[in-house]
């Protein structure tokens, strides 16, 4: 009988166990093909994918493996596909446009080594530069880019910033129900590649250093259909880096990519990805020296940290700010919005709610966006002057209760209950509970409403709501990615504002051919928005972040990216 | 013993079918969709990729296709990781998840089967009370506290254990610890009380009477009788345990399918949601069934019907 029972248990064991060792036989296997295949990639960095695990300053043959941490698994890194930020940064290492943009901002030569535009501004031609190659080894001519933008275009590849940076393309509109080959994209040989614009885009320079751009492989993709960029062995690229190994969840490791144009100006021999989603296991992660750079730090440890040299608090191009919806009363009232905007006390929601690392906003357009004669467009806009100014909270309230008594409700009598709607997440809810004591103040009452992300989005899209937390970060400096949100018929355009002017002005900043007469309407366009108050801005984005001062050479860019490609471990 | 097998079987396909359908039919219900972010996505793009995953069909369509679909062994692909199939998804994350999962639960029966039994025989003395205050600190403390307080003496302050992923032995200690306090305090208190129940049975005094040695009788006596009720917690505590906790995992950087789960539904990656839903209802439907086996094993007074 004994045994009997001694045996069960035995059994309940066994049942855990061969789980155990079915697992531990899939993963050997699945790191041996991994390493396989980095050995057959032309270099001899199979011995950092064993040494990875080790600590981040590892010297290996292949050189040094720095390790950071931008974001948990990225939802997909295929070019065309990607539209989130930590998927961006690990683009920006694998692969090369035409163009980049350099430490400045500026753009810079990339896969082209020149490119010059025609008078009416709407043929674009860039140059190739010799010898390009594929991290495999074979050759990358201007037909990979004829490939790779036909296919952003694809319905069945759906790429989601397909219409941002093709729609000016001419035959896009064509391209985009499947006849590829009417995008007007050609290589006239293997070193030239001509696009032909519909209108012209003074910015399309910008585009053109979209990672959206990047050349990916024909052969490969379509021997591996949508897999392609889910296994380092196919994922083939042509940037300063190439996955060696990739763990999902866990780690993506990069090697050197001695392929690569400027390979002589790496000195790193890997960058190691570390997939981390919990905020508290990057900072244990740091903290141990295990990851010298982490992007999610716990915002409960920031009072402690900020002030640390190895804090960064760096602008991104972005605003925090909260939709209106103008179709509906009382907000279809001027004086109702600019009451709601300036009973808001920006420098306390910035600096005390949200920690520091957000900064008051004063515009809607914040530092970072670049004005068409390379200035910045904040400094340039209303004169020089903010048009809210948010050091002076006790006048904007007062202000506040004047407008509000001008568009008939007089201490806020007469005001319908409102609701604020906002998901959960980051500082959301602190900004919906302070607005709701602020707004009280001028005598209006609202409700607070937290709604599951993926309900929030359609709910603000469908303009199915009082008023909404919204938020956008640029995708590149040009001003009319952002201005362009509130245009009349934008699908971002939230808040439903519809003014004739504004989008007037917008248009004209479309087809104008001249800079200043272009700037000026977009300033325009802005002044318009801040009068109207078709949206409420609140604060402008920072990324802040921990790195180890023994990080040299890289650098932060407002677009959100940390640039590593020419970084160096100090020891 | 095979009928009984059988009907099992037929029980449980109808199980899984229903509780395929059910999810099939929830999720649809909820507002939201996989192809949303901040940034809106033009209509075109969405449309396309609507057509491409047979989204824009009616959903009714959509359900027939998917279960004759699933019928087949296909249970398609993933709307959110683009380029993973659902079934590469499992199986990539199962066997880790299972790995940190299964040890945890063999940790938890090591020593919670026998520290509930000391428990019980010691009834009321210090070694009791001292089991009964860690067992109630198992069961009250949640397992991110645990994670954390583990994280920060182990890991960060001491540096003895690694923080993340799982490359070594080493790695799964603090995860297997997290992971198995709390049904480690469960069976012991589950063992202790049945354990008490049976001690005061009549055959006991029986079997004390014939003079049976004292340890003699807790094993083939008591422990018989009493471990009826670890059996029953531990098969479904095993399904859910070995597919991975959404938090002990996001903590320790490990990269098993408890995160899948959560990412799925607030992602609303439709094909996920049904892939490892029914992939966990059958996984509970084959513990229970092999509950009841050992259940007649252990106890030939049941009969499996």
């Amino acid at each position: 009988m004994k045994k009997r029972v001694i045996a069960l248990l035995l059994a309940a064991t066994m049942l855990s166990l061969t789980a155990c060792g079915g697992g531990n036989n899939a993963a050997t296997d699945n790191t041996q093909t991994t390493d396989n295949a980095a050995d057959g990639a032309a270099t001899d960095n199979a011995g950092d994918t064993q040494t990875a695990d080790a600590a981040a300053d590892t010297t290996s043959a292949g050189g040094k493996i720095l390790s950071v941490q931008v974001g948990p698994d990225p939802e997909t890194i295929d070019p065309a596909l990607n539209s989130a930020v930590d998927g961006g940064n690990m683009l920006l290492h694998s692969y090369e446009c035409l163009l980049t943009v350099d430490q400045e901002g500026k753009l810079a030569p990339g896969q082209a080594e020149s490119w010059e535009t025609s008078e009416d501004g709407l043929t674009w031609t860039f140059h190739l530069r010799d010898g390009l190659k594929w991290s495999d080894g074979s050759d990358l001519t201007a037909n990979d880019f004829v490939y790779s933008w036909k296919r952003v275009c694809d319905p069945m590849v759906a790429a989601p910033y397909a219409e941002t940076v093709l729609g000016m393309v001419e035959g896009y509109a064509d391209a985009i129900t499947g006849d590829l080959d009417a995008l007007k994209v050609e290589a006239t040989d293997d070193k030239t590649f001509v696009v032909t614009l519909s209108s012209p885009c003074s910015f399309f320079g910008s585009l053109a250093a979209f990672a959206t751009l990047s050349p990916v492989q024909q052969a490969t993709i379509e021997a591996n259909g949508d897999a392609w960029a889910t296994a380092a062995e196919t994922y083939i690229c042509n940037g300063p880096f190439y996955i060696s190994e990739w763990v999902p969840g866990s780690y993506i490791m990069m090697s050197k990519n001695p392929n690569y144009w400027n390979a002589d100006a790496i000195k790193l021999g890997g960058i190691k990805w570390n997939l981390i989603e919990d905020s508290n296991a990057a900072y244990s992660a740091y903290q141990t020296g295990e990851v010298l750079m982490i992007k999610d730090v716990p915002t409960e440890e920031i009072p402690s940290l900020s002030g640390n040299p190895d804090f960064y608090v760096d602008p991104i191009i972005g605003t925090y700010y909260l939709s209106v919806n103008t179709q509906r009363k009382p907000f279809d009232d001027v004086n109702v919005r600019k009451a709601m905007s300036l009973a808001i006390d920006r420098e306390y929601v910035a600096n005390t709610l949200m920690q520091g690392t957000y900064s008051p906003a004063s515009n809607f357009m914040g530092p970072g966006w670049i004005d068409t004669d390379g200035s910045q467009f904040m400094d340039n806009a209303n004169g020089g002057q903010p048009y809210i100014d948010t050091t002076t909270h006790e006048a904007n309230v007062e202000e506040a209760k004047q407008l509000l008594a001008d568009a008939g409700y007089p201490d806020g009598e007469g005001l319908p209950s409102i609701t604020y709607s906002t998901n959960d997440a980051g500082y959301h809810k602190v900004v919906a509970e302070y607005l709701q004591q602020a707004w009280a103040e001028i005598g209006i009452d609202l409700q607070v409403e937290i709604v599951e992300w993926a309900s929030f989005t359609p709910m603000r899209r469908n303009g199915d709501y009082d008023s909404a937390r919204n938020g956008w970060v640029g995708d590149y400096s040009d001003p009319s990615n952002m201005l362009d949100l509130l245009y009349s018929t934008n699908g971002n355009n939230d808040g439903k504002f519809n003014n004739a002017e504004y989008d007037a002005a917008m248009e004209l900043s479309r087809t104008t051919l001249d800079a200043a007469e272009r700037s000026e309407a977009l300033h325009k366009a802005e002044d318009i928005l801040m009068e109207e108050a078709g949206c409420i801005p609140v604060a402008y984005y920072n990324d802040f972040w921990l790195q180890s001062d023994k990080i040299t050479g890289s650098w932060h860019s407002p677009y959100g990216y940390w640039f590593f490609m020419y970084a160096d471990i100090a020891e | 013993m095979i009928k009984y097998v059988a009907k099992r079987i037929l029980l449980a396909i109808v199980t899984i079918w229903a509780v395929g359908t059910l999810t099939f039919f929830l999720m649809n219900m909820v507002p939201g969709g996989p192809f949303l972010s901040e940034k809106a996505i033009s209509p075109q793009a969405t449309a396309a990729l609507e057509a491409k995953y047979g989204l824009d069909k009616p959903l009714m369509q959509q359900y027939l296709t998917y279960m004759s679909d699933a019928l087949h062994g296909d249970f398609g692909d993933s709307l959110k990781q683009r380029g993973r199939t659902v079934m590469s998804i499992i199986q990539m994350k199962f066997p880790i998840s299972a790995r940190v999962g299964g040890l945890s639960v063999l940790v938890a029966l090591c020593l919670g089967i026998p520290l509930g039994c000391i428990a019980a025989l010691k009834r009321g003395k210090f070694l009791d009370s001292l089991i009964s205050v860690i067992s109630t600190c198992g069961i009250a403390v949640p397992s991110f506290v645990i994670c954390t307080l583990l994280m920060y003496t182990l890991g960060v302050n001491l540096k003895l254990l690694p923080t993340m992923g799982l490359t070594s032995w080493k790695h799964y200690i603090m995860p297997v610890i997290a992971l198995s306090f709390y049904p480690t305090a469960y069976i012991m208190r589950l063992m202790r009380s049945s354990m008490l129940d049976v001690l005061g049975q009549d055959y006991m005094r029986t079997a004390k009477a014939k003079g049976v040695a004292g340890f003699w009788i807790l094993f083939k006596h008591a422990l018989r009788n009493a471990i009826l009720p670890v059996v029953t917690y531990v098969g479904p505590m095993l399904a859910y345990t070995v597919t991975g906790s959404f938090v002990v995992e996001k903590i320790f950087v490990i990269p098993g399918l408890g995160g899948e789960f959560i990412s799925a539904i607030s992602g609303r990656d439709y094909t996920l949601i049904m892939g490892t839903t029914i992939f966990l209802a059958t996984l509970i439907i084959i513990m229970n069934v092999v509950v009841d086996i050992v259940y007649k094993l252990v106890d030939p007074r049941i009969k499996l019907k």
